[in-house]
């Protein structure tokens, strides 16, 4: 009876070690993203859509909170157990080649020339000595929310568009009540919502005011008359014609949601949100013009490979950054989550351009300019504070604008030097 | 010291053994990363580098000239000097008030009690909603009673005040716990003896509780001080962002440690703000325990 067992037992692992050895070793990549309800669902999907079109391949997806993603990328790597693909923001890539953290993207499937020819202008951003170290799959721009009913409350049936007749209509449907208290924002004011990203590029473009030097190392928001003017049209929203406030409703984004302003300036991004309320009346606008021109900010989430990845881990890590840069992936993206698939031919594309709400986003998307950022977080407090000594300080707008190009000035070059 | 038995050496080696692995642990967990951050302090890091740079005293010489670590310096004192007194005042005063009570004593102790276990960022949220400018709740009870509305959070004199009270209402459910406590252990024979001799309530009060609430009152000053000097939660939830704003007016010690060190990656000069927080809670809360412990005469 122990013999038969015995041989029994050594049959079954015959049986099961035999297959295994015949078949291949599955090679494991990890990809990580921050927790975004939508994106976290599609990229299930298309991980097994990829799987299945590459057997030899797993993908193991991690996602974690918005707020401490940074961090963790950053404890991660440093203590060497980061992914082999990470999804990032575009401002944090000039740190992260910096130190080294991410390797160029391989030049097969992502050589410079391709990308340029076919990806939209703003992925420029993340060149760095003539090559690019991240690829995105989809972009955002920023354009005008505005509240159709409370529009056709005070007779207006198209959103502005130029930047004097956004004041006008700013003014006429701003409501405070007796006591003279904001009820309803004309436009929101956030400085540390969209605010700052308005400032810079756009709303200095729109004045004639390149925000950097072409090499990204001077500041030149105060570099001409127009920079003065464009700041200072920023600050006059709050200070004279008095259409928003900081905080009001605690933020830009919450105020618009609730009804509560007219009109703000947002992100293609916030369109999930708004649709999933469902309740908002709500259209979107390309971003009034100025003097003729036009501009738009485009910011974007994109996936670069960290330094360490090497041989069949960096093969298969090139194959799925290739499957998540393709058209169809894009197309699915753009429908599913609300930003922009990242190549030219989609946002010509005849089919998503019927969307009513991401067609204006996806209109921008030749004039949107991104803007180079050495430390974000450092560089919004900036503007945050500058509007805050005119507002709270009183303080002379070109003297505060001084200041800040100052700051940044200094964020620059402690990045270069 | 004394011989020990065969059995009692060998119950103490026992013990000795239990109490080294914690204590491993401990110092492994808490002390070592201290005397690291120690040492990051001397270095140029931001996090994934490799290469970390000895730069000696350089980052404690930039916080000679950091306006915004001035700033974060003084306000942490502010939060200190509101917090502290206020907060022991109402919770020794409430305290007292429950301690008289005859019937429904527990019932308030545990409504006292309850925003003291209550998420401190759920409640640091709501004071954001309360403090609001426009239609904030704050503000419609004062324009409701005819006096201007108050810019709160939009206000560089007001922000900090708006925080503080947050950090002392929080705090008081276990002050009051910890004074009850204190209160129920002084002796009524006291108090009898004071009747008789027809002393006044203030004389009772200054003359018995006060001594007698003494160790309490050291140890809430204490703890209250170290948890004070390190406050991050309130600021960052309720400043607008997280930035300690407006214009620092709300910035604390720890929030620009972690700005410094989490959104700017810059590791060597946040942990040398680390060790001049260190050294001053330690100064403090050594100081505190000088000051206001007195010996207790009975």
């Amino acid at each position: 009876m122990k013999k038969l067992s015995l041989l029994l037992v050594l049959a079954l692992l015959l049986g099961l070690a035999l297959p295994a050895g015949l078949a291949e070793e599955p090679v494991t990549i990890e990809y990580w993203q921050y927790y975004f309800e939508s994106k976290v669902a599609l990229i299930d999907e298309l991980i097994a859509q990829f799987e299945a079109e590459n057997p030899g391949i797993k993908v193991n997806h991690q996602h974690f909170p918005y707020d401490s993603y940074q961090e963790k990328i950053a404890a991660s790597v440093a203590a060497g157990e980061g992914p082999d693909i990470v999804n990032l923001f575009y401002g944090w890539v000039p740190k992260y080649v910096k130190s080294g953290v991410l390797q160029p993207l391989p030049a097969g499937s992502f050589s410079p020339e391709a990308i340029e020819a076919e990806f939209a202008p703003m992925v420029t951003i993340n060149k760095f000595d003539g090559v690019y170290y991240t690829i995105p799959t989809a972009v955002r721009t920023l354009g005008l929310l505005y509240n159709k009913d409370i529009l056709a409350e005070n007779g207006y049936e198209a959103p502005p568009a130029t930047l004097d007749e956004l004041v006008e209509m700013a003014v006429k449907m701003t409501r405070r009540n007796a006591a003279g208290e904001l009820e309803l924002e004309g436009l929101t004011f956030q400085p540390d919502g969209q605010l700052h990203g308005f400032f810079r590029p756009v709303l200095l473009r729109l004045f004639g005011q390149a925000p950097l030097s072409e090499d990204y190392k001077t500041v030149q928001w105060n570099a001409s008359e127009a920079g003065y003017e464009a700041f200072k049209w920023m600050t006059d929203l709050a200070t004279v014609h008095k259409v928003g406030e900081v905080n009001f409703m605690t933020n830009d984004a919450t105020a618009f949601r609730n009804g509560a302003a007219a009109m703000s300036i947002d992100g293609s991004y916030r369109l999930s949100a708004l649709e999933t309320d469902g309740t908002l009346n709500y259209g979107v606008a390309p971003i009034p013009s100025h003097e003729g021109r036009q501009s738009s900010f485009g910011t974007f989430w994109t996936n670069g490979i960290l330094a360490g990845v090497e041989g069949k881990e960096l093969e298969a890590a090139e194959k799925f950054l290739a499957f998540l840069t393709s058209e169809p992936v894009m197309r699915t993206w753009t429908q599913r989550i609300g930003e922009i698939g990242a190549r030219t031919s989609i946002a010509q594309d005849e089919e998503l351009l019927k969307d009513e709400k991401l067609a204006p986003f996806i209109e921008m998307l030749p004039v949107a300019d991104s803007y180079f950022y050495v430390d974000e977080a450092a560089d919004r407090k900036i503007v945050v504070d500058a509007v805050d000594m005119v507002l709270l300080n009183d303080m002379d707008p070109r003297e505060v604008l001084d200041w800040a190009v100052n700051e940044a000035q200094a964020l620059l070059d402690s990045y270069w030097k | 010291m004394r011989r020990m038995s065969p059995l009692a050496r060998r119950q103490a080696a026992w013990a000795y053994a239990f109490l080294v692995i914690p204590l491993v642990f401990f110092l492994w967990i808490r002390i070592y990363p201290v005397f690291s951050s120690f040492h990051i302090a001397l270095l140029e890091w931001d996090i994934f580098s490799k290469v970390r740079p000895f730069v000696g005293l350089a980052n404690f010489e930039r916080m000679l000239t950091d306006r915004v670590l001035h700033k974060a310096l003084l306000n942490t004192f502010e939060y200190i000097l509101i917090s502290m007194p206020i907060g022991l005042a109402l919770a020794l005063a409430i305290a007292m008030m429950i301690n008289a009570l005859n019937r429904g004593a527990g019932l308030f102790r545990t409504l006292y009690f309850i925003p003291y276990i209550t998420s401190v960022v759920a409640v640091a949220a709501v004071w954001k909603w309360m403090f609001m400018k426009s239609g904030g709740l704050v503000n419609n009870i004062l324009t409701g009673i005819g006096l201007p509305a108050q810019p709160f959070m939009n206000s560089t004199s007001q922000a900090l005040g708006v925080v503080a009270s947050n950090v002392i209402w929080q705090g008081l459910g276990f002050k009051i716990i910890i004074f009850l406590a204190g209160l129920k252990q002084i002796p009524r024979t006291f108090y009898e003896a004071a009747a008789i001799d027809g002393a006044s309530r203030w004389a009772v009060f200054r003359h018995i509780t006060i001594p007698l609430l003494n160790p309490t009152i050291v140890y809430l000053t204490v703890l209250t001080g170290i948890q004070t000097l390190q406050v991050f939660t309130q600021v960052f939830a309720i400043s607008s962002g997280g930035q300690g704003g407006p214009l620092n007016a709300t910035l604390s010690m720890v929030l620009y440690i972690y700005q410094k060190a989490f959104k700017s990656f810059d590791m060597g000069y946040a942990s040398a703000i680390t060790v001049l927080l260190f050294v001053i809670i330690l100064i403090i809360s050594l100081a505190q325990m000088k000051l206001v412990t007195r010996k207790v005469e009975y």
